[in-house]
């Protein structure tokens, strides 16, 4: 498989340091599962962080490491000695694991509602800040009239879909903004599905600069 | 003279970040409570600065603090040295804490790949990891205070416009493609090709 759209810099590195929303976290979890080049990314932006903790130090209190010791005793009960079961790369599930956490499952297990022209959706439950959902789009047909309120992120999961900007397979996520007017049409050899995720528009509007700033260049 | 001190200083510093790892390995392989009391004097205000200057109120963050170098603790034996240095792995703990504090939701993480601490893993891997770490943090502190500051500010929350690895020079790409090789290590050692 060969991954062709990638995140940007800007949404790795926000997903390393915390600050995106929830939805969004979870398009870069799922897009790091299948992409090493975007997984060695991220972790090069939390030794970042592990670097920028140098220089913000605050004394902690007098009697901190003594509470914190006594903390240990109660905690001790609950050290874990054993890795916790792999949540595998199973290569024969279509959804990455980040996903199947959220669905529940595997493709199989997702709960369809009909939108309409035969595409079907699932809302993926997420903080309110941004939403995600799951989208299945018929083998040869189009997205019925799709709007973009602010940023939106959607990545294949199986199939591959077109349109005017280039042609999106599994793994691939396509960046639009509001100023795209697109028209997905999926790949006729099979049904496609893809993971969406679309923020408010009246919330986290800085980061939508952030997110233009490769199509801009600036 | 000068630049004698200087090598003193910086060598203190290596021993100390060195000190970590061993640490580490002390919790994880000793539950030793004198590595932890170590470790929670070096990243504890750290910890707690991070937190204060992402928008916690301070009492809330010095019991967070400590939530946090529990959680080291008690997942010491997840710590992976050729996979990050001690202070990325904190890191990692406090801003998960951070976002679960601020906003009370999940974290999404990627899918495993499978590997955990190996216990024929190299020195080699560890001692690079390590240097890499301690040459971003050199870079980091080499910088002007307005590029450093503008870098923070990513991490405590605030966003910015610009691409990081452009505007500093910092050695992002370095790094970026030697976790590249390691993963490619790893996936074909594990017999799957990505």
């Amino acid at each position: 498989m060969t991954i062709k759209h990638h995140l940007t810099e800007s949404l790795l590195m926000g997903y390393a340091a915390g600050s995106l929303p929830e939805a969004f976290n979870l398009v870069v979890a799922s897009h790091v599962s299948l992409c090493d080049d975007c997984r060695a990314a991220v972790e090069s932006y939390e030794a970042l962080g592990g670097a920028v903790l140098d220089d913000a130090q605050v004394a902690m209190a007098e009697d901190g490491l003594a509470d914190c010791l006594a903390r240990l005793e109660t905690a001790e009960a609950e050290v874990e000695t054993a890795p916790p079961a792999p949540r595998s790369a199973n290569r024969a599930a279509s959804l990455p694991a980040p996903l199947r956490d959220y669905v529940g499952g595997d493709i199989d297990a997702i709960r369809w509602r009909p939108v309409g022209g035969g595409v079907k959706q699932a809302i993926l439950p997420t903080s309110k800040s941004a939403s995600a959902r799951l989208l299945f789009i018929p083998a040869g047909s189009a997205v019925p009239d799709h709007g973009h309120r602010g940023v939106e992120l959607t990545m294949v999961l199986q199939g591959a879909f077109a349109d005017a900007t280039d042609r999106f397979a599994r793994g691939d996520v396509e960046i639009a903004d509001e100023d795209l007017e697109h028209t997905p049409i999926a790949d006729i050899g099979a049904d496609c599905i893809c993971l969406a995720a679309t923020d408010a528009p009246l919330r986290f509007r800085s980061l939508i600069p952030r997110l233009l700033q490769p199509f801009l260049k600036i | 003279m000068g630049s004698w001190r200087l090598n003193d200083k910086k060598s203190a510093i290596e021993v100390e970040k060195a000190g970590l790892s061993r640490d580490m390995a002390l919790i994880r392989e000793a539950r030793d409570r004198a590595a932890f009391a170590r470790l929670f004097g070096h990243f504890a205000p750290r910890i707690k600065g991070f937190l204060i200057k992402s928008g916690t109120e301070p009492s809330v963050a010095e019991d967070c603090a400590q939530d946090v170098m529990v959680t080291v603790w008690k997942k010491a034996h997840l710590f992976d040295p050729a996979r990050a240095s001690v202070a990325t792995w904190v890191f990692t703990i406090a801003r998960n804490r951070r976002i679960d504090l601020a906003r009370r939701e999940k974290r999404p993480e990627p899918e495993d790949l499978g590997w955990g601490p190996e216990p024929d893993q190299t020195q080699d891997e560890t001692l690079v990891m390590q240097q890499d770490s301690d040459r971003l943090g050199t870079a980091l502190a080499a910088l002007p205070d307005a590029q450093r500051l503008l870098i923070e500010q990513c991490y405590f929350g605030e966003l910015s416009h610009r691409d990081i690895a452009d505007v500093t020079g910092l050695p992002l790409g370095t790094i970026k493609s030697r976790i590249r090789l390691a993963l490619d290590k790893l996936r074909h050692a594990m017999g799957s090709t990505p």
